[in-house]
Order: structure tokens, then sequence, then C-alpha cells
């Protein structure tokens, strides 16, 4: 009885459900979901797939896992290789090293430059925000591949920042900072900076002056209602900030390649040589795999304090 | 070598000398000088943007006056940040802090001064009975409703004690029965502590129910500080008799004195005005006679009061536990004249159109200077 | 205001300079490219005069110059197409809150935004190649290739900025006009596309910058004969600083401090008609 009733239902329900999607609905959801599903969800099971094959020399450059053999048997060939390569090979263990290393003080680096920064701007005159805001942003619309580029220039050898030096005389002999961990630090900490700022600001805009007001009222000096009151409010901007740096970074090329020199190893480096130089796609593929694996984390770190802001924001509004 | 003694005793607890705030080029306060004694309920009553918070903020220390100095206790706090000043506010948004429960927002200003977890804890379980809310100690300002909020509000300003409690417009945001039941409250509140209360409003009803003493603010000055009931009863500017309550104004001379009784020609009221008021006028003087509503009364057979005039009524407004009747004077001139309906709403024996005689004693009304 | 006041006096001069030194740091490098694009040495070392002879050159680099036009071709289908698409998946994350797919849309949306671009890149390779063997299409890689791939995390960006104006229009114009009897479609295009419509100009623009300056994707996905611009100006730049690329930074700086101003303006003036309407 139970069961036919509840199947009834159940039947109502999903023709109810029915009517309420329309075609229009279906799709205007469904036709960026389909493209989203196609070219970015499905892509990962082939890096999967690539990433379990055993490498060749041929086009392209690995082996299916469905093969014929000689005589006539299908044989399926899964590949842990490219796996255990990684793991046995300090040079790709180094480099996830190297990224976590770079990422971390980087955005780190950039918490440091950017929080003064967006507490500033947050602090400024009404009619100055935007502006102050418009100029952190503006950078980002200019190439991002030129103005790495555009460190290079500053920070060779013969350079303009130590032509500068050894001008004023401070040092007697250039700098060598091109092609070094701290050549990459900087032009991370430059490039991604304002990814900081932007969610920093969004939150501490939001703080409440009169709160600071009431904390001073109650005896907190400045440095205590920063520590007791700004700081604890602003914590899901910094947790978002500090994640739309540091997933990106781990994954960084051009920066390291451009910037960086034979010390500062870094996955997305490695991953393009073995790609493009080595072609070892079945390792690229790994490293890919297990990047993915690292970032998935953070990544839920920030979609959770993403929308913690949001919330608070409607809660404000 | 007396008169040290004297002052010294009558050291107030809050001196406010030639205080002035500007803001660009508009005079927020402008060159105030009062005294707020210990133990009072003192209330800053104006309309809006004349200044109230501004002074209320000086006083916190929040703001940096302009000119002038602040005394608190005898010492000159002037230049102290609001964090050295023993002095706390209630904020006319409350500004809890949203990140902390209700009993970490009650802690914050014992933590500051470093009281020691027993005794801070023991002082926040006080704070919480003292406001009724003993159960929410453990919520988040978001999970209350705005009555509590604003109890929260009080005793997180009230827990470290302090000499002077600054309330900007602490009711504000209530409803009109809830406001009624906390003025109450926060009279009890004011008495059982012995600290002072400084409160902001500029509702004179609530100015009023509440006060020790209101200081009557217009424009960035004091227009008169008094009692409540002298405030009501001898207001000391058109201002001031118009702000608090209602009242009739006739213009008139002065056209002689004698002992206490002033005589004033009023074309107005239609003739003579008798008042008394026993400091010295001169004659010719122009001046207004001010009487409440409330004071006048429909003339009997047999009255002999010395004011008396007749009006035909314009217009009636029925409040419920009393009528306020609108007199049109032979003049033009309108008087107000309000009657406790004390009969039952068929037998109110006035009308419109009806003419009526009011008429009231010397001694119930004023002299204002024009 | 009073509350800024409180904080000039604790710790404003301070911040002011942080704030100053985090400006300079944006922009020094910036300049740098510009002062150096006039130099009239091929070395940066030295100032030897001014001259505007990179410009020049820069005209007469063949390889440069097609590369642009590719690139600016696959920035502007790209950047339509993913207006189109964002502009879809935002109604659908502001309107349809409930319906099926908006939460997995949700997480799709978000996690281009911060996808290591190499990433993206290889897999969208493997599964071109894939489909290549599978179905035979896309037959070869190349322009085609590179536009579905910038479409792809284009429209994420597209998402978000749609997403949020969409967040901030009254629901209730739209409830108005359909209680005036119109239907959904022809509400959508009267009464909420006009209203989102300047999100939708800043998305395409967004789009199109974005794709402009890909580098890694495009090296992935595209094919031989397909060039993009940031894969010459790399391939230049890896052999070290060139004076034509600083003249190419400049032309690129112009034209991005142009469009802002001229947007900037336009929006101002926007605003101000609408405040002076109320
Ligand atoms: N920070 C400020 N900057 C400029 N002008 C101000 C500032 N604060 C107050 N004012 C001006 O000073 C005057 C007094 O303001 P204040 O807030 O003290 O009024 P108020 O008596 O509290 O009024 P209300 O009852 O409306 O709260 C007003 O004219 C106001 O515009
Ligand atoms: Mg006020």
């Amino acid at each position: 009885m139970t069961g036919y009733g509840g199947g009834a239902g159940a039947l109502a329900g999903l023709r109810a459900r029915w009517r309420r999607l329309t075609v229009g609905r279906w799709l205007v959801t469904g036709i960026p979901w389909l493209w989203l599903v196609i070219f970015f969800c499905l892509p990962f099971l082939f890096i999967l797939k690539i990433s379990l094959s055993e490498p060749a020399l041929a086009q392209p450059p690995y082996l299916n896992w469905i093969r014929e053999t000689a005589d006539g048997l299908v044989s399926i060939v899964v590949n842990f290789g490219n796996y255990g390569l990684l793991w046995d090979d300090s040079l790709y263990v180094s480099a996830l090293f190297g990224s976590l290393q770079v990422a971390a003080i980087s955005t780190l680096l950039c918490l440091l430059i950017g929080y003064p920064m967006a507490y500033a701007i947050a602090r400024a005159p009404t009619h100055l925000r935007m502006p102050l805001l418009m100029l952190v942003i503006l950078p980002f619309w200019t190439s991002f591949l030129i103005r790495i580029y555009a460190w290079m220039g500053i920070l060779n050898t013969n350079g303009i920042l130590n032509n500068f030096l050894l001008w004023l005389g401070v040092i007697e002999q250039p700098l060598e900072i091109m092609h070094t961990s701290l050549a990459v630090y900087i032009g991370v900490t430059y490039a991604y900076l304002p990814f900081m700022i932007l969610p920093l600001y969004a939150t501490l805009s939001r703080l409440d002056p009169v709160l600071l007001e009431a904390a001073a009222d109650l005896g907190a000096r400045p440095a205590k209602q920063f520590l007791t009151i700004t700081w604890p409010q602003s914590v899901p901007g910094v947790i978002a900030g500090a994640m739309l740096v540091f997933i990106p970074v781990m994954g960084e090329f051009v920066i390291p390649d451009l910037l960086g020199g034979p010390d500062s190893l870094m996955l997305g480096k490695l991953m393009w040589t073995e790609f493009f130089n080595n072609r070892d796609w079945p390792v690229a593929s790994a490293l890919a795999a297990v990047l993915l694996v690292v970032l998935i984390i953070p990544f839920l770190l920030l979609r959770h304090y993403e929308s913690r802001a949001e919330a608070n924001g409607e809660e404000a509004a | 070598m007396n008169n040290v003694v004297a002052n010294a005793e009558q050291e107030p607890l809050v001196r406010i000398r030639n205080l002035s705030k500007v803001f660009g080029s508009t005079y927020a306060v402008d060159n105030i000088s009062l005294d707020i004694e210990e133990k009072g309920f003192f209330s800053l009553l104006g309309s809006s943007g004349c200044g109230k918070t501004t002074l209320l903020r000086m006083l916190a220390g929040f703001e940096t006056p302009t000119e002038g100095r602040i005394f608190i206790d005898g010492k000159d706090v002037t230049d102290l940040p609001p964090y050295e000043r023993q002095v706390n506010m209630m904020f006319q948004s409350y500004a809890l802090f949203p990140h902390m429960t209700v009993a970490d927002n009650i802690a914050y200003g014992l933590k500051q001064e470093r009281m020691a977890r027993p005794g801070r804890d023991e002082r926040v379980r006080e704070m919480l009975s003292l406001v009724q809310i003993e159960k929410l100690g453990h919520r988040k300002p978001h999970q209350l409703s705005g009555g509590q909020r604003q109890r929260v509000a009080l005793a997180r300003a009230l827990a470290k004690l302090p000499k002077i409690l600054l309330l900007d417009e602490p009711l504000g945001a209530l409803d009109r029965k809830l406001r009624e039941q906390t003025q109450f409250e926060l009279v009890n509140l004011q008495e059982r502590l012995g600290i002072t209360f400084i409160v902001v409003t500029h509702d004179q009803e609530e100015a009023m129910t509440m006060s020790s003493r209101i200081a009557l603010m217009r424009e960035g000055r004091i227009e008169q500080v008094d009692s409540p009931q002298r405030m009501y009863e001898f207001p000391q500017s058109r201002y001031a008799a118009n702000f608090i309550g209602n009242v009739n104004l006739f213009d008139g001379v002065v056209t002689s004195q004698s002992g206490d009784q002033v005589l004033v020609d009023s074309e107005e009221a239609g003739g003579q005005l008798c008042v008394r008021h026993s400091q010295p006028m001169t004659v010719g003087m122009p001046i207004t006679v001010a009487v409440r509503p409330e004071k006048i009364r429909m003339v009997q057979a047999g009255d002999d009061l010395p004011n008396q005039m007749q009006g035909v009524i314009r217009e009636i407004a029925y409040l419920g536990d009393e009528s306020i009747y609108h007199v049109e004077l032979a003049s033009g001139k309108r008087v107000k004249y309000t009657q406790p309906n004390v009969q039952a709403l068929a037998e109110l024996p006035l009308t419109w159109g009806q003419t009526i005689a009011l008429g009231w004693h010397a001694d119930r009304c004023g002299l204002l200077a024009q | 205001m009073s509350a800024i006041k409180q904080h000039r006096r604790a710790g404003f001069p301070w911040l002011w300079t942080a704030l100053a030194f985090g400006y300079v740091f944006l922009y020094a490098p910036i300049l740098s490219l510009i002062v150096y694009s006039f130099n009239e040495s091929r070395l940066v070392t030295v100032w030897a005069g001014f001259s505007t002879r990179w410009y020049g050159e820069l005209m007469q680099n063949e390889q440069l110059l097609s590369a642009a036009w590719l690139s600016i071709k696959v920035a502007a289908v790209a950047a339509t197409i993913a207006v189109v698409l964002g502009t879809l998946a935002a109604m659908t994350l502001v309107r349809f809150r409930r319906q099926w797919g908006a939460r997995s849309m949700g997480i799709m949306v978000a996690a281009p935004l911060v996808m290591p671009e190499i990433i993206l890149g290889l897999s969208l390779l493997l599964l071109f190649m894939s489909m290549a063997d599978l179905i035979g299409w896309p037959a070869s890689r190349g322009q085609g290739t590179i536009i579905m791939a910038h479409v792809t995390f284009c429209m994420a960006y597209v998402t978000v900025v749609v997403q949020s104006r969409l967040a901030y229009m009254d629901a209730s114009l739209e409830e108005a006009a359909m209680d005036l009897g119109a239907r959904p479609l022809k509400v959508f295009f009267t009464i909420t596309l006009p209203v989102i419509a300047p999100s939708l100009v800043a998305g395409w623009l967004l789009a199109f910058t974005l794709s402009m300056d890909d580098l890694v994707v495009a090296s992935f996905v595209s094919g031989p004969g397909a060039t993009t611009l940031p894969m010459v100006v790399y391939s230049s730049v890896r052999l070290g600083v060139s004076p034509q690329i600083n003249a190419l930074a400049t032309i690129i700086i112009a034209v991005v401090v142009v469009a802002v101003s001229v947007a900037g303006y336009l929006m101002y003036r926007q605003d101000k008609q609408r405040t002076n309407m109320q």
C-alpha cells in the first residue's frame, strides 16, 4: 500500500516539476551547463586517462589502454608507472614543494602589501575610493606577459634597478636578482596583488567604523581595536584573497620561466617542459592530476569563505 | 579661603567651557558652557541637527573640539583619547560587535582593563541580569530582537561602571510601548547604580519623563537649562515655550506694573492681560504673554478671572483622554484650549461654531521677551 | 566621517605611505616600459636619446602584426560567445537558483577563475585530440580550438560580472512586466537586458582582454599556422629585452588607458543622469 501511494506521490511530484521546467528554462540553464561539462569537466577525465597510459614515440605520444595484441586478443593495460615515477624522482617532489613554497611566500607578501592598501582605500573619503580601487585594477587590464617582461628589464644584471643603485653608490657590484627565487617572488607578488586587494577591500569597506569607536570607548587602544575588531571581521576576505593568489600561483608557468632560474623549480614549469620539450604527455598529465588534487582543499576553502562573505553582505544590506 | 572650599564643594562632575565644534563652515556646537552635576539624569534636548550628537561625541572623545575645554571631575580631558576617559557610551545604532557573543560583547571593556577572569564573569552575569537578559549570553547579536540588542548595548556600556554613561537616542529604534517601559527602567537603573546619565533625545516627552535636568539646544547653542518642571512652567524664550508642550502666545506692550502685577496691552488678545511677575519691567516695552492650553478654563458665572476673552470654536481635536479646542478670537487669533474628556462622548458640551468665554489667573501665565 | 577623523589621528600617515608605496610598486614597471620604448639604444642600460625608431620597426614586423590580427579576431569572437553563455549562466545562478544544475553550475563557474592555466590548456588539448579521434571533430587545431578554449574560461569571468549586476537588479521589475502581461522572453529582452547591459559590456571587455592576453592555454590548443600575439611576444621575450616589445607594450597601455577613461566617463555621465532623474 505505502509503496504504491509513495510511487503515485513521486509521480505527481515529477509531473508538477516537469510542468514547471519550461523549455526556456531548460535552454537557459542547459546551454552553458553543457558547455562547461564538455569543455571543463570532461577534459579532467582525459587527464586521468592519459596519466595512466604508457608513453610512446608516436603521434600522439602515448599508447591506448585498449590494445590488440599480436595474437588478436584485446588487452587493457593501465599503467600506474607515471605516478610511481613522480614519487620516486626527487625532481617532481621538489617541484611540488617549490610550488608550495613560492605560492605560500608570495601569498604572504601579497597580504602584507595588500592589507594596508585595502584598509587605506576602505578608509579613504568616499569620493576617492572608486578611483583608488580603479588604480589597483588598471594594471590588470594591460597584458600580464608584458608586465612580467617589464620586470626583466628592471631586475637584469645590467637592468634599471642595478644601474640606479650603482649610480646612487649603494652597491659596488650589480645584484644578482634575475633568475633567482627572489625575482619569482617579486614577479608573483606584483602580478597577483590585485587579487588580494579586491576581496580584502570588499570585507573592510563593509566594516562599520562605529564599531571601532565603540571599542575605543570601552578602552581599546588603536592596536587593540585592530586586533579584536577589524582583523577578526576581515578574516573571510583574507582567506578568499589568499586562495585567489595561492591556487593559480601553484600552477604558474610564465613567471618562473621568465624571471626564475635553475633553483626556482615549480610544477607549472615542469609540466610545460615535460609536455613541450620531452613530449612525455603521460607524465605531464600525472603532474596535472597531482596538482589538481593538491588544489582541491584550498578551492573548497575559497568557496566556503566566498559564500560566507556573500551571506554577510546580504545581511548587512 | 572660604571661597576655595566653596568652589571645591561645588565642582560639578562635568564642566564644559566655551566649547565649539566647526565642520567646514557650520558651527555644529557654538560656544557652549554647561555644568552637569553628579548622579543625575541629564538630557540634551533639541530638534534635528542642533548639535546634540556632536556635543555628546566630544564628551566621549570621538570629536576634537575646535575651541573650549571639557573637565570631568575637575580634570581637563579635552585632549584625552576615548580609551582613556572614564566615560562610556551607548550608541544609537548599538554598535554591537557582530563576531562576538553577547557575553563577550559585555566583557570587552573589562578585558581592556585586564580584569581577572572570575571577577569578569561575575560582572557579566550581573550585567545580564541587570538588563534582564540572563539567558542570552551565548547568542550572537544577529540572533537578537531589536529590544534585546538595545539591552546588550546598555549592559556593555555599563559593565565598566563608568562615572558617566552617554546615551545617544537610546530608545530611538524601539516601538512606542517598549519605549515607555524602557524609559522607566533606565531611570530605575540610574538611581540604583548612581551613575550620571547624559542622554540625547529629540523627544520632549521622553526628556520630561526621564530627566532630572534638561538642556534645551538650538542651532549649536544652549537655550535653557532647567528641571523638567521649571522648563515647562517657566520657559525663558518663545523657542523654549514652543518646543516643550503647547503654548498660546500673545504679543503686546507693557502698560503698567504695580507690585507683582504687570498689565500688558495686547491687540491679539483684544484687551488688557494681567500677569503676575516680580521682576521690574519698563513701561512701553514690547513683550509676549505665554499661557499653556491646560491653564485656560471656561469662564463660569461669578468668576473673577483677570484675563477673559470670547471666541468661536473652529476646530476640535479629539485625543481620547482630552480634546484640544481651537478657539478664534475677534482679532482673528486662534487660542488652543484643552479640556479633559470627563463626560461620555455623546454628552461633550462643546461643538463647532459655538461661542465660549475663556479665562485664566494672573499666576498661570508668564512673560517672554520678544 | 568622524570615524575617519579618529583614524587619521591614530595611523593615517602610516597607512597613506603604505598605499603610495603600493601604487609605486604597481606602476613603476609599467612606466619603465613606456620610458624605454622611446630610447634610441637597443640596450635598456643606456639612455641614448629620444627616438620613435622602435615603433617604426614594430610596424614593419609582419609576423607580429599578423599574430596581433589573429589575436584580435579570436578575442572578439570568444568574448562574444562568452558573453552569451555567461549571461545565461548568470541568469541560472541568480534567477533559477533552485533549478537542477544551478549548484553544479556554481562550482563549474568558480573553478576556472582560479584553475591554473596550464591544467586548463593541457586538459583541453587532450579533449580536442580525443574528440578528433572519436568523432572526427575538430579535425585540426588552430583558430577554432583556441576560440573554444578561451570561451570556456572567459565565460566564467563574464558570469561573475553579470551575476553581481543581476543580483542587485530589483527582481520586482521583471515581475511587474510579467504582471502587465509580457511573456518571459519578452521580459528578458525589454526589461532585464537593458538593465544589465553595462555589465555585458564590462564582461565583454574583460573577456576580450583575457583572451588577448592568454599565452598558456593557446600554446597548448593551437596548431600549426595559428600563432597568437602572446605567443610571438613570449618567444621574443625569452631571448631577452627587446625595444620593439616595449613599443608594443606602450601601445597596449595607451589603448587600455583610453578605453578605461572613455568607459569611466560614460559611466560617470550615466550615473549623473540617473541621479538627476531622481
Ligand atoms: N562629521 C561631520 N561633518 C560635517 N558636518 C557634520 C558632521 N557631524 C555633524 N555635522 C553637522 O553638524 C550639525 C549638528 O549635527 P548633530 O549630529 O550633532 O545633530 P543632532 O542634534 O544629533 O541631530 P539629530 O537629532 O538629527 O541626530 C548638523 O548640521 C550636521 O550636518
Ligand atoms: Mg544625533
